[in-house]
């Protein structure tokens, strides 16, 4: 097994379907020659040649209805989107035609073989326009998978599932894990199921529950409560949509308790969702209240980015108050 | 086609007709030579000693503004930084040719208006160190500058979006019949976004006063303009949308100085929209992440290096008798000190209050949001040392 970080996760994964399928195209802003911002797509267009890697014009609507329109003809797009901020200029496209492209047709037509691949997430001074997570505004739009990984063996299983999968998948990958993160990965070729949470470590007096970058901080809380003798569970949901209610459910009937986790701002994010669920499901098992910590109902700032962030500490602190309701 | 029945005044032709890119040829205006020599033909715009003075200096000052901050992004005092080397006679002549009332909108790589505008050194500093006292709170990336005072509208991240806004911010200032413009910033690969068309349609149907300056720079990030766009550049698409155009040497002060006026002059007189193509070059990287050596030669870049706006102009003004050298120099010293003394001064200022994080979000903070502080200060008492920024003071 090969040591890589995130980006070269990503990249492995990419080059590994475009090797398996000739189909596969990637393509988006500067990610041609230069390999896109981050790097992600590094060499691709020397090995693959401009017709299958290549830069398109910076109009987010349009790579995303050129792609929504080119997985229609029966190729497999994967997409940039260079910053998840900058997702909404497409986001019509999203909503309303790849989203719906196969139930409007009744099924004769359908893109589902397009990827988005797009950075998000906060903790690298990026401020109002580098910083968003806006998962839930994906979650709320039927017709679309939304998938986010933890580390670099997530990265390249989950995105060859998502490139593979037969629904239009909105990949996003948490950038301040980009070179942070850092594992072993298979060379190989191998696909981890969406739909799935990971249980991160066993536990048995709370559930904590994250996704992407914060998965991470949902586990330093709880090596902070282990010293309290708070014994956690930890899981990574994975796949946003749909999302794994069952491991979610058996866990919170095991330890009676549930946190959930998210950078987004804290209304009407994707914690919400989770929690009207589990209580709906878990009534009878449920201890305390499902406690959300999440970002502040304010854009994402700079100046106050550390104090916006749902930490660690925010985790802890939480954890306690769950615990001991 | 001034004729309601839209057909009335179309030429007919009874073989098909296929109009092909390069019949329009749209050329572009330059007054002063590459060698900074005045153009036989040219015609000089109406310029003073004292404003051709006022332009150098700005442009001076941002090239002096643009290497001190990417050397405090070097040393990590700063977290990033985007210069404008080698664009620096589009921003500030353009600048130079408007009247205070006249609104901008920028894009990012426009310091040099705003300079001119008589943005201190000290609020530049404010602004990239983020601290309590920069205008916009601290609240975005450095360069993400604004002004109210200046008639400078705050700059936002996602490309193109103030293009549209443009359009109905002049259209305000006709409605409310005032004598001013408002002129819009953006780069040609900013001009590939939905935002951009749909600007330039409403301005030139709803007949909005403002001014659409095109930054040609030849990248957008690694992007060459050839893999952005086809055809004949941008201007071509200002007459595709009915909207006057000119298109200039956007290293040439002068040419600059007088396409602007002129824009100026039309967009009050007749209430339109003007468009403006500034054909110039990035010299400097995108910004402080960027690495233009693996994107483009060093040879390309040399040949632009020869087409230095600012030696350019300075060449026009030693002829004209009107540059005293040695106060130059020294001008440009007094500038390099005083960056550096307001760089030193506004690193040392605090960030805003965290009462502040929940301001302007809404015209007053609503219920949820003063719970969201309340709970928020509680916890950063209980943890003084891990928010050093905001802990200990109210
Ligand atoms: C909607 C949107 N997409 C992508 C970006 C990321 N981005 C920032 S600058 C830039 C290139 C802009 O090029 P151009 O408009 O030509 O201006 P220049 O930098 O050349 O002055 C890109 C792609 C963004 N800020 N907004």
């Amino acid at each position: 097994m090969a040591t890589m970080n995130m980006l070269q996760a990503v990249n492995n994964a990419l080059i590994t379907a475009m090797n398996d399928d000739e189909k596969v195209m990637v393509f988006g802003e500067d990610v041609g020659h230069f390999g896109g911002v981050f790097r992600a797509t590094s060499n691709l267009q020397q090995t693959f040649g401009k017709g299958r890697c290549f830069n398109t014009p910076l109009t987010e609507q349009g790579i995303i209805g050129f792609a929504t329109g080119l997985a229609s003809q029966g190729s497999v797009p994967v997409a940039e989107i260079q910053f998840a901020d900058y997702i909404f200029p497409a986001f019509d496209q999203i909503v309303n035609e790849t989203a719906k492209f196969r139930y409007r047709s009744g099924g004769q037509f359908s893109c589902g073989t397009l990827t988005i691949r797009t950075p998000y997430g906060g903790g690298i001074s990026g401020g109002l326009y580098h910083s968003q997570s806006p998962e839930a505004f994906f979650a709320h739009i039927p017709g679309m998978k939304v998938v986010i990984p933890r580390n670099p063996y997530q990265a390249k299983g989950l995105l060859l599932a998502s490139i593979r999968d037969d629904n239009p998948v909105l990949f996003m990958e948490p950038k301040r894990l980009y070179r942070a993160s850092v594992g072993e990965v298979p060379e190989e070729d191998y696909q981890l199921a969406l739909g799935k949470a990971d249980i991160v470590k066993q536990g048995t007096d709370i559930t904590l529950l994250a996704w992407g970058a914060q998965v991470e901080i949902i586990e330093k809380a709880a090596a902070m409560a282990e010293e309290q003798g708070i014994s956690c569970e930890v899981i990574d949901l994975q796949s946003i949509l749909p999302w794994d209610i069952e491991t979610v459910c058996s866990s919170v009937e095991k330890t009676g308790r549930l946190l959930i986790n998210h950078e987004a701002p804290l209304t009407a994010g994707f914690a919400s969702e989770i929690a009207a669920s589990v209580q709906e499901k878990c009534f009878l098992y449920l201890e305390s209240p499902i406690c959300r910590v999440c970002g502040l109902d304010t854009p994402y700032p700079l100046a106050h980015e550390k104090e916006y962030m749902p930490d660690h500490l925010k985790t802890f602190e939480a954890i306690k108050r769950t615990v001991n309701f | 086609m001034k004729d309601r029945n839209h057909l009335a005044n179309i030429g007919l032709v009874h073989q098909v007709n296929v109009i092909e890119n390069g019949l329009i040829d749209i050329p572009m205006l330059q007054v002063l030579q590459p060698d900074g020599t005045l153009h036989p033909q040219a015609e000089l715009p109406n310029i003073t000693q004292q404003a051709a003075l006022k332009i150098l200096h700005t442009m001076q000052y941002v090239r002096v503004l643009d290497e001190r901050m990417v050397a405090a992004q070097r040393q990590g005092r700063i977290s990033f930084y985007l210069a404008c080397t080698g664009e620096e006679a589009s921003t500030v002549a353009s600048a130079a040719a408007l009247e205070p009332q006249d609104m901008i909108m920028s894009q990012y790589r426009e310091q040099g208006a705003l300079a001119y505008r008589g943005f201190t050194s000290k609020e530049f500093m404010d602004q990239m160190f983020s601290n309590q006292n920069e205008l916009n709170k601290g609240r975005q990336m450095p360069i993400h500058y604004g002004s109210k005072a200046l008639n400078f509208m705050t700059i936002s991240s996602p490309l193109g979006t103030q293009i549209p806004q443009a359009s109905g911010y002049a259209y305000g200032q006709k409605m409310a019949g005032l004598e001013a413009v408002t002129i819009c910033y953006f780069g040609e690969g900013a001009a590939s976004e939905g935002d951009f068309h749909a600007g330039l349609n409403m301005a030139a149907v709803l007949n909005c006063p403002v001014i659409f300056f095109c930054r040609n720079n030849g990248y957008a990030i690694s992007t060459p303009s050839e893999e952005q766009f086809k055809g004949d550049g941008i201007a071509s698409r200002g007459l595709g949308y009915g909207i006057r155009t000119i298109r200039v040497d956007g290293n040439d002060v002068l040419a600059v100085y007088s396409a602007t006026q002129k824009a100026r002059e039309l967009a009050l007189e007749h209430q339109c929209p003007v468009l403006i193509e500034a054909m110039t070059y990035r010299l400097a990287a995108h910004s402080t992440s960027d690495d233009p050596t693996s994107y483009r030669s060093k040879d390309e870049e040399g040949s632009w290096l020869l087409k230095d706006p600012v030696a350019r102009f300075k060449t026009w003004m030693q002829s004209k008798g009107w540059l005293d050298e040695e106060q130059n120099l020294a001008f440009i010293e007094q500038t390099r000190q005083e960056v550096l003394k307001e760089l030193k001064l506004a690193e040392q200022v605090p960030v805003c209050p965290i009462e502040q994080i929940i301001e302007d979000v809404y015209d007053t903070p609503p219920w949820h949001l003063k719970a969201q502080l309340a709970e928020l200060k509680t916890h950063i008492d209980m943890y003084p040392e891990a928010y050093p920024k905001t802990s200990g003071r109210s």
